[in-house]
């Protein structure tokens, strides 16, 4: 199941947390509400960043480990909960499988081998490894500072490996939690927009979903996994990929490497585009299709980060010839030769509570009286479930036991060299929110457009001043933008945004490797230099 | 948290100042030196270290301004990277202090005292002769070398008018000049701070308490006679019995004492002490606290500063049998800005007594520990309502909370705190020395001791003086000499701005909390002050008006508004001639009802009673038919 074991309010009641690669005071101010509460109350904040965010001044320790040394910083802390005797013995016994082949692959990284690996000091990683393994209750939680690498995956099944080794998970105020860039990015991979998943996340290639599905739609379920979005602009450059349709996204500034990708999508047969906006991609499509707000001018569902499914109701009507997502696909099928009758939000839902399991109990009565519900929720009497993985803690296990995976370290694909010295990572500001399209349209009394964040020494070192225009240049690309000298940046280490592609077009410089198993790119890292601009 | 800070930086001056007092900055994260390598991995601090240090920020803003005068931006933004407290915050803060300066200013500044019992004595006099020889307020003066400014009471009283000079600097130098009788004298001191010297001496002490070295004298018994810098003196005279009494007894025997003896709080309340001191040992949370109010601002009253002058060793005493009899193991005595004397005294007393182990982990070997702390208040009458105390202690803009909770559940720290004033405390020693049945028999049944009267104004021997409680206002009177000058009594103001002003008719009014309570009067602070037939009762009413506008928090709107429009209320019905039109006289009564129905805190719910009295009681102003 993709998504976070726990509810926001175990956050607010949990020991220790570990925030690991998110800013989430500027990117989930909302969450981080709810993290603050449980600061507040006690509870010990880590947060593990390369960076010294506005998240890390609320932590008890910020560790600034190097940019894709996430996997090295956890074997570290693995090895310290081990040997210090601090591992849940009990827990993995029960709950879990492949622990000796894990314990083999960690027992390598000392913490003198922990620091030269990530640059955070030895005497800093046995005190995280300590403090969340004696946790009576501790979080790990995370954004695309784990995700956006050509080793996301792996990342990923690091810290939950951490999770496996010390029994946090499965408990009230325990878990491991991705948090969602968006209202409803849970609620889109519930509903099967992944390319090897149905919705309810049961997967595409298993042949007894599919006959669910088949004998429920009517049709047959093609049996194999889709493309991720890395594979569709490979199949485009292979030509196997001529025509794509975009709900929602702006691909053509929010990819990596950007002049690739343009032109990727210049060179599609057609390109159909429906959008609240007028996007850089609508200015590529062949057909544009305006569409209402999700928000205010349809109706639905939405799915927030804790699996909490809401109802969300139209409140006026769209302007223009803007139209409701679910009239325009209904539309599409028309003319595919299929008629589904009247699009209506709540027949198409009890449809999903039919093929889906996780969602069969939650009947638009229930989600309006009951305030929302959490999946799992199988049937009209099931409450939904708090967290998730309970069934570890039970005797016996319910359902099959949970695996430790042996993850490697790899450093990030593109290395540090004379010629591109700096390290660029990228990331989000509080007022602005991914390529702009939802944000740039609003006034923000705290935006300050796009600048080449760059160290105090750094700056020094090369004569920058504040404000001072520069070349920065990658491999794939040169973009010029303003210097901001940002404390929060040790020597090395710059940053940008992408929040302003129109001005600053980030993502000509941004890598497009990406991880084979998520498809995400490795937006965190890429090698860069910075030049004078003349004049 | 959330710090932002931009802009300028402080001198290695203000750094320095902020350094002795929370030693050096760890990291470049903290305020120190950037050390790329070490700042660049990691950082500690958040919301712990931030919770931690809070407290921290009146005492940083101090120790700035005593350096160079004035709180710069630089030195803001220093004090708040140290004390991980956003910028903004500490601002509200910082501006809340009437005594911080946030803009540049002379180093040596000498606040003259122009209230209410000072301008019985020339204090207006005083002001405009002050501005003729060196100019208006605010303004640095070459011949004085610093600036002068108005201020409400110094709690001078006694001595009227008074001047406090502070000069900046390393060392800092805060001297009281009182009685001043011509400007040339603040010139002199301005110019020339430490040559002062020694105050407060024995002598002096005696100056102000006429009835000094007097046989039967409780609280007062030591002040004038017995050397206040000595802890050998003050054991040598019975100092210090009480606690080994209290060791005794233990926290349970101590309270049942006082609980017997019927003690009542001095500071304005007559709040039960032993039950406040009960309700904190009960409280299963802990830390307790203890916390002594000598935030002693109330117009007219000064007897705080005299005990903590003139017998500092007995209020460390006193807070620490409070501390043993509450399970509090921590004391904070809170004592107003303009007290220099008083606080280096206090501080000096605690030195003493820590260093002879009657402070710390195990007092006087009982196993017991407690140990206490002086800080300083920063010129803000709101701060003697406790819980606007608190606030202050831990850092914050000094603003009242709505009780309850009460201070005995939820105090400072969020703790349980057990708070008293000065006078309060100081009962307990001879309480445990002689019984609580015992002591209780002075006074009368239900105000039982004695009490200390503030008595100044228009009298012949101002000072502080000590009565079993019974005696009448008359009496008091007779005591300190009558009116001066052998005049008509006009009126007199009892208990301070907040309280009420009674005719000649009231001297046979017998000064006990159930004898005032019944004439509609409160004795508050003890302040008695007197005013002959020449006195301008207007004037008067319009400086507290003035001071009540001026001290108001602003946090709840019937007070903050109120307090205003009081003010404007008088100002034209002094600009008329001093006639109150029926219309007038509705509005002021019904501006006092709202502010005593709705306010938060007794700032708001007595600042129109001492200007109401004085309309109703003493026809102040000539009223005119309705039209």
């Amino acid at each position: 199941m993709g998504g976070g074991t726990s509810s926001y309010r175990e956050i607010e009641e949990t020991d220790c947390i570990l925030l690991w690669g998110s800013n989430a005071r500027e990117t989930h101010p909302i969450f981080f509400h709810h993290l603050l509460k449980g600061v507040k109350r006690g509870a010990r904040l880590f947060t593990i960043d390369p960076r010294r965010t506005s998240s890390a001044q609320w932590a008890d320790v910020w560790a600034g480990l190097d940019v894709g040394t996430d996997i090295a910083l956890a074997h570290s802390m693995a090895r310290e909960i081990i040997v210090s005797g601090l591992a849940h013995r009990e827990f993995i016994a029960h709950a879990t499988t492949d622990f000796d082949d894990y314990q083999a692959s960690v027992l390598p990284w000392t913490l003198e081998r922990g620091e030269i690996a990530t640059g955070v000091p030895a005497g800093v990683i046995r005190e995280m490894a300590h403090a969340f393994a004696t946790a009576p209750r501790a979080m790990i939680c995370w954004t695309l500072g784990i995700t956006e690498h050509h080793n996301a995956v792996d990342n990923v099944l690091a810290l939950i490996n951490l999770a496996l080794l010390t029994g946090h998970v499965g408990r009230w105020g325990s878990g491991i939690n991705p948090l969602r860039g968006q209202n409803n990015v849970q609620g889109g991979g519930d509903m099967g927009a992944l390319p090897d998943r149905l919705p309810g996340f049961q997967h595409v290639e298993n042949d007894e979903v599919r006959a669910t599905f088949d004998r429920v739609w009517g049709v047959r379920v093609p049996p194999q996994k889709g493309l991720h979005l890395t594979g569709m602009f490979d199949a485009m450059e292979h030509g196997t990929l001529k025509a794509l349709y975009v709900i929602g996204e702006n691909p053509a500034q929010s990819e990596a490497d950007q002049q690739r990708s343009v032109a990727l999508l210049r060179s599609l047969d057609v390109l159909v585009v429906q959008d609240v906006m007028h996007t850089a991609t609508v200015d590529l499509a062949d057909v544009a299709l305006p569409a209402a707000a999700g928000a205010f001018e349809s109706d639905g569902t939405f799915t927030s980060s804790e699996r909490r499914v809401q109802r969300v109701r139209r409140a006026k009507a769209p302007p223009g010839e803007c139209r409701d997502d679910l009239a325009i696909i209904f539309d599409m099928a028309r003319h595919m030769g299929v008629e589904w009758g009247a699009p209506d939000a709540e027949r198409v839902w009890n449809e999903l509570r039919a093929v889906s399991p996780v969602h069969a109990g939650m009947s638009y009565a229930r989600l309006a009286a009951e305030g929302g519900l959490q999946w799992p929720c199988y049937d009209e009497s099931h409450p939904g479930e708090a967290f998730l993985h309970g069934r570890l803690w039970e005797r016996p296990v319910g359902g099959p036991r949970a695996p430790f995976s042996v993850v490697a370290h790899e450093l990030p694909v593109e290395a540090l060299d004379d010629e591109y010295p700096l390290r660029l990572t990228t990331g989000r500001r509080l007022a602005e929110y991914n390529t702009g399209v939802q944000t740039a349209g609003y006034a923000s009394p705290v935006r300050r457009g796009e600048t080449i964040d760059v160290s105090p020494e750094d700056a020094a070192r090369l004569g920058l001043h504040e404000g001072q225009a520069v070349r920065v240049r990658s491999r794939r690309g040169a973009v010029v933008a303003p210097v901001h000298i940002d404390h929060a940046l040790r020597p090395g280490l710059a940053f940008m945004t992408l929040h302003f592609p129109d001005e600053v077009a980030t993502n000509h410089l941004t890598i497009d490797a990406s991880d084979p198993k998520s498809g995400t790119a490795e937006f965190k890292a890429a090698a860069i230099c910075l030049e004078a601009v003349e004049g | 948290m959330d710090i932002h800070v931009v802009g300028p930086e402080a001198s290695a001056e203000e750094r320095d100042a902020v350094d002795r007092l929370l030693g050096p900055p760890a990291s470049g994260w903290d305020g120190g030196v950037r050390d790329s390598v070490r700042d660049g991995r990691a950082s500690r601090g958040g919301r712990p270290a931030a919770a931690a240090l809070r407290h921290l920020l009146l005492p940083a803003f101090h120790v700035v301004q005593d350096r160079v005068g004035w709180v710069s931006r630089g030195a803001l933004n220093y004090i708040c990277q140290r004390l991980v407290v956003p910028p903004a915050e500490a601002w509200g803060v910082l501006t809340f202090y009437h005594l911080f300066a946030t803009e540049p200013r002379a180093r040596t500044v000498a606040h003259v005292c122009d209230d209410i019992a000072c301008r019985t004595q020339g204090g207006e006099a005083l002001c405009r002769a002050l501005e003729a020889a060196i100019g208006p307020p605010g303004e640095l003066s070459a011949l004085a070398g610093g600036a002068w400014q108005r201020s409400p009471c110094l709690g001078q009283c006694d001595r009227a008018p008074a001047v406090m000079v502070v000069a900046a600097g390393d060392p800092l130098v805060r001297t009281v000049v009182a009685p001043v009788s011509q400007a040339a004298e603040i010139v002199a001191a301005m110019a020339a701070p430490a040559a002062r010297g020694v105050r407060e001496s024995l002598a002096e002490l005696r100056d102000g308490v006429p009835q000094a070295g007097q046989p039967g004298l409780k609280l007062l018994r030591r002040v004038g006679v017995v050397d206040p810098t000595s802890l050998d003196a003050y054991r040598a005279s019975g100092g210090y019995q009480a606690l080994g009494r209290a060791i005794e007894v233990g926290p349970a025997g101590i309270i049942a004492e006082v609980t017997t003896a019927a003690l009542l709080g001095r500071g304005g309340a007559a709040f039960p002490t032993a039950t406040k001191w009960a309700a904190v040992a009960a409280e299963p949370a802990l830390p307790h606290y203890v916390v002594c109010n000598a935030d002693e601002s109330e117009p007219g009253t000064f007897k705080d500063r005299v005990l903590m002058t003139g017998d500092p060793f007995a209020i460390v005493e006193a807070m620490t049998i409070c501390g043993i009899a509450t399970g509090s193991e921590r004391g904070f005595l809170y004592v107003r800005g303009e007290y220099p004397d008083a606080e280096q005294r206090v501080a000096q007393a605690v030195t003493q007594a820590r260093a002879a182990g009657l402070l710390g982990a195990n007092v006087a070997g009982s196993g017991h520990r407690f140990d206490l702390e002086v800080r300083r208040g920063a010129g803000a009458y709101i701060c003697g309502e406790e819980t606007a105390l608190f606030n202050s202690l831990e850092g914050k803009r000094g603003e009242p909370r709505s009780k309850p909770p009460f201070p005995s559940h939820v105090g400072v720290f969020g703790q349980p705190t057990v708070v008293n004033n000065v006078e309060t405390l100081a009962n307990v020693l001879d309480i445990l020395v002689e019984g609580g049945a015992a002591w209780a028999r002075t006074g009368t049944a239900t105000s039982t001791g004695t009490r200390l009267f503030c008595v100044s104004g228009q009298v012949t021997t101002p000072g502080l003086y000590e009565l079993p409680f019974g005696c009448t206002l008359g009496e008091l009177l007779t005591l300190a000499g009558g009116v001066a000058g052998a005049r008509p009594l006009q009126a007199i103001l009892l208990g301070g701005a907040a309280g009420m002003f009674v005719g000649p008719e009231s001297l046979d009014l017998r000064l006990t909390f159930e004898d005032a309570r019944a004439a509609s009067l409160t004795l508050g602070s003890g302040v008695v002050m007197v005013f002959d037939d020449t006195a301008d009762l207007p004037d008067v009413l319009g400086r507290i008006a003035a001071f009540f506008e001026e001290e108001s928090c602003g946090q709840c709107v019937p007070c903050r508004v109120g307090t205003v429009r009081q003010r404007e209320l008088l100002d034209q019905v002094r600009a008329a001639g001093g006639t109150m039109t029926p219309e007038r006289l509705h509005l002021l009564s019904e501006l006092g009802q709202a502010m005593r129905d709705a306010s938060i805190c007794g700032l708001g719910q007595t600042a129109s009673s001492a200007i109401e009295s004085a309309v109703q009681r003493l026809h102040v102003f000539r009223t005119e038919a309705r039209s």
